[in-house]
């Protein structure tokens, strides 16, 4: 190109403007430190020195086995967090992500434990069949939207407790879990075949999932479609604005199916790196709870890819670290979720703050530019 | 992510199909005599298919009590919510709110007595509605991400609580992460009805019986929480739609500039309103762990707040709606408590019902509706002829199915505050 483009030279540079940088930063800074200080007193309320705390904590994440164990937890996080952050950008609210990423796992356990074929095909298979079922469950709401018009809230928090009863009707003993159950009392499916191990990186610090590539893979196809596709942008689009978007020929039904469709086949992920890399089989104990953590993730993380990886870090070091708590010192784990509240509190009201304050900034400078410019003309006819 | 995330999803909420637009369509209010006409209508269906059955129980006074047992922390929430939208605010935080209600419910129950108790989780509810409103109406946030962030703060407050307060009170019955018990509220039998009415019931007479079991449910064991949940929102309705105070804090749920200009305080209204509805669902938690239970336990409230919102959305964010909702969710909430072969005749009182809500279809030539509510009744009539009872992981999802299918039934005709889930910033109507 010849031609310079200084409007598009401009926005460059007001992209990477030290100030804007550090309003950006400003507003997790502050909530972390906001939410420190908060635990702290609630910490020291208990008649404990809250600095022993923070020193447990961040001691085990100096360690290389609690920097691979904050690694895994984050490959989790993050691909709950992107389950719920597709559906945000749409202005979905899936909150059943709780809901299709169990069945998705009961479904991938059951697959892969009756299944073995050679881990190239067979790991795939269990990747698309968590990935359907995820799908499927999530478009039950996003159909009911479309042609009845039900809100999905509502829906997928009724899909989620009936996602329980799917559970419970398909993990007995005859269905999807062994007609003997061994020793334990507790009902679970067989183990996923030898083939269907993902592998993982030895460490000094134990294995290093390898579902982490996974989860960034996820990431990185998520930031393309939506900044670099006809798709993402509609997406967008539809998202700002629906009514625009069905002006300029987007078939905002289409994109609400998709969109619920895709977000639950991520979802259908999360349970993956657990039952393929650590437990490998599901039980009525497979971690629950993730969706609901995925939603504050999405939401701490402003639902962008790079956004979520940080806040999923965050929440994984806050979770692996906090485990320590009751064994180093007796504190109680609990803390950790009156810190996560806390965070996401505060990070939206220091998000705003600042935003209020770049914007009273923007003013004052533009104000003055133009208290200048009038100044420089008035100037100029004094002079002529 | 747009400044008005809520909003705009809120109402997509209602309208995914678009705002209406034009004159609304015909609008079918539904009269008292309608009203009545259908209830009797469904005691008539209860009372036939309990003597072709022999099975009395939905209609027993036993499940009447727990239904409204059940109804009262899911119609509390759903009150909650009402205050809250009706004035602009969505409270997703409910639940979080509820869990305030259990927690302090149950430790000033066990410290004081009950009675506060009740007011302690009111007040607790409260504190968590004046954080939503601090975080939303003075900031200016997200609506939703606030109140994500609730349900994850306050039930972590209580469960740290929990964990280090309740240890040293292990011999007053305290357990590992259980608070003492508190002790009982008292329960209104009304005398001579209630033993007259249960008399009657156990003849199994049609019908007679069976309006005999409601209205004894009404009537006996009838916890005071109950009556005063009732009353709480005969109260709610009057004072919202029947006083200025209630005119002027639905304005700022439907149009917050408007009311600026004619002089209202609109942040005042909104915090008042969100204040109210964390003290309701405050105490429907209060109920959970102090009538329901009589201690708090981590996770008791178990998606109650949610289901509430659930029960407003479906009432048409109206008191007599939401009252409505509450008494059927709570009716199958309740379900789960009881002998697995009522939800085995429950199968055949829904599909007998889709039957001629079928037929009503036809009367008016929907056709497709005619087709699909027939196959719908007879699936379930072949279900309920070829098994013997409902598995149990069914039973608790019943009310989850029912409230899915009513929902994409009846949804299209809701109508929620304009403003609802708007960021309101003062003076920027100018």
């Amino acid at each position: 190109m010849t031609s310079p483009n200084p409007a598009a030279k401009r926005s460059l540079a007001q992209r990477i403007s030290g100030e804007r940088i550090v309003l950006a930063l400003a507003a997790p800074v502050l909530a972390v430190v906001l939410s420190v200080a908060i635990c702290s007193v609630l910490l020291a309320t208990s008649g404990k020195n809250p600095f022993d705390a923070w020193n447990v904590m961040i001691t085990y994440a100096t360690k290389s086995d609690g920097q691979v164990n904050i690694l895994n937890r984050t490959t989790t996080y993050y691909l709950a967090a992107a389950a719920a952050a597709f559906g945000f950008r749409m202005n979905l609210f899936n909150i059943g992500v709780e809901g299709q990423y169990k069945v998705a796992a009961l479904f991938a356990a059951f697959v892969g434990a009756q299944v073995d074929l050679p881990a190239i095909i067979q790991i795939p298979l269990l990747l698309v069949t968590a990935m359907l079922v995820g799908g499927l469950y999530a478009s039950i709401a996003g159909l009911l939207k479309v042609y009845r018009g039900v809100s999905e809230v509502i829906s997928t928090i009724m899909l989620n407790s009936i996602s329980l009863a799917i559970v419970g009707l398909l993990l007995v003993p005859g269905i999807f879990a062994p007609k003997v159950s061994g020793t334990s009392n507790s009902i679970q499916t067989d183990p996923v075949s030898q083939s269907s191990h993902f592998f993982s990186i030895p460490t000094a610090g134990g294995n290093l999932w390898g579902f982490i590539f996974v989860a960034a893979l996820v990431g990185v196809v998520f930031q393309f479609t939506l900044t670099r596709t006809r798709f993402g942008f509609d997406l967008r689009a539809t998202g700002r604005s629906e009514s625009a978007a069905t002006a300029s020929g987007v078939n905002v039904k289409r994109m609400v199916v998709i969109s619920m469709v895709v977000s639950g086949a991520i979802a259908g992920l999360i349970g993956l790196p657990e039952l393929l890399q650590n437990s490998y089989y599901y039980g009525q104990s497979f971690q629950p709870g993730l969706g609901f953590l995925g939603i504050s993730i999405a939401l701490l993380g402003r639902n962008s890819p790079i956004g979520i990886a940080f806040a999923a870090l965050l929440f994984a070091f806050l979770d692996a670290t906090g485990s320590q708590l009751p064994l180093q010192g007796g504190f109680p784990f609990e803390i950790v979720d009156v810190m996560k509240g806390t965070i996401v509190i505060c990070v939206v009201v220091a998000y705003e703050l600042v935003r209020r304050y770049g914007l009273k900034r923007q003013q004052q400078k533009v104000g003055a530019q133009l208290a200048a410019q009038a100044a420089a003309a008035s100037n100029k006819e004094v002079a002529a | 992510m747009s400044q008005n995330f809520t909003a705009d999803y809120w109402k997509r909420v209602v309208f995914p199909l678009g705002e209406p637009t034009g004159k609304p369509a015909k609008k079918r209010k539904l009269s008292w005599p309608v009203v009545l006409l259908l209830i009797a209508g469904a005691l008539v269906l209860f009372a036939a298919v309990g003597m072709a059955t022999g099975n009395h129980s939905l209609t027993s006074s036993g499940q009447v009590a727990a239904a409204l047992g059940s109804a009262v922390p899911i119609g509390m929430a759903g009150l909650g919510g009402l205050w809250s939208e009706r004035a602009g605010v969505v409270n997703i935080g409910l639940e979080g709110m509820m869990v305030a209600g259990t927690f302090c419910g149950a430790w000033a129950g066990y410290l004081v007595n009950p009675w506060v108790g009740l007011l302690a989780g009111m007040l607790g509810g409260a504190l968590g509605g004046l954080l939503h409103a601090v975080v939303t109406v003075t900031f200016g946030v997200d609506h939703i991400v606030s109140g994500v962030g609730i349900n994850l703060l306050i039930p972590g407050i209580c469960a740290y609580v929990n964990r280090i307060y309740y240890k040293d009170y292990i011999s007053a019955g305290a357990g590992a992460n259980q608070s003492p018990p508190a002790d009982p509220l008292p329960y209104i039998t009304v005398p001579g009805l209630s033993s007259g009415l249960k008399t009657i019931e156990n003849h199994h007479w049609f019908l007679v019986s069976d309006l005999a079991g409601v209205l004894g449910g009404l009537v006996t064991n009838l916890s005071v929480v109950v009556v005063l949940a009732a009353v709480l929102i005969v109260v709610s309705y009057f004072l919202l739609w029947r006083t200025v105070f209630g005119l002027r804090l639905r304005s700022c749920g439907e149009n917050p500039t408007a009311a600026e200009s004619l002089g209202v305080n609109v942040y005042k209204y909104k915090y008042l309103a969100v204040i109210a509805s964390g003290a309701f669902a405050g105490l429907g938690g209060a109920y959970l762990s102090l009538v329901a239970a009589h201690f708090y336990k981590d996770g008791q409230t178990l998606g109650r707040g949610f289901i509430g919102l659930a029960a407003m959305i479906f009432g048409n964010w109206m008191p007599g709606g939401l009252a409505m909702g509450a008494g059927l969710f709570g009716f199958t909430d309740s379900l789960q408590l009881r002998d697995p072969e009522s939800v085995h005749v429950l199968i055949l009182v829904v599909s007998i019902a889709m039957a001629l809500f079928a037929l009503w279809q036809l009367y008016r030539r929907k056709y497709t509706a005619t087709v699909v509510s027939f196959v719908v009744a007879g699936g379930l009539g072949a279900w309920y002829a070829l098994t013997d009872e409902v598995q149990r992981p069914l039973i608790v999802a019943t009310p989850y199915l029912i409230t899915l299918v009513v929902l994409s039934l009846a949804s299209q005709r809701l109508r929620m505050p304009k403003a609802d889930g708007q960021v309101y910033r003062k003076g920027q109507g100018k």
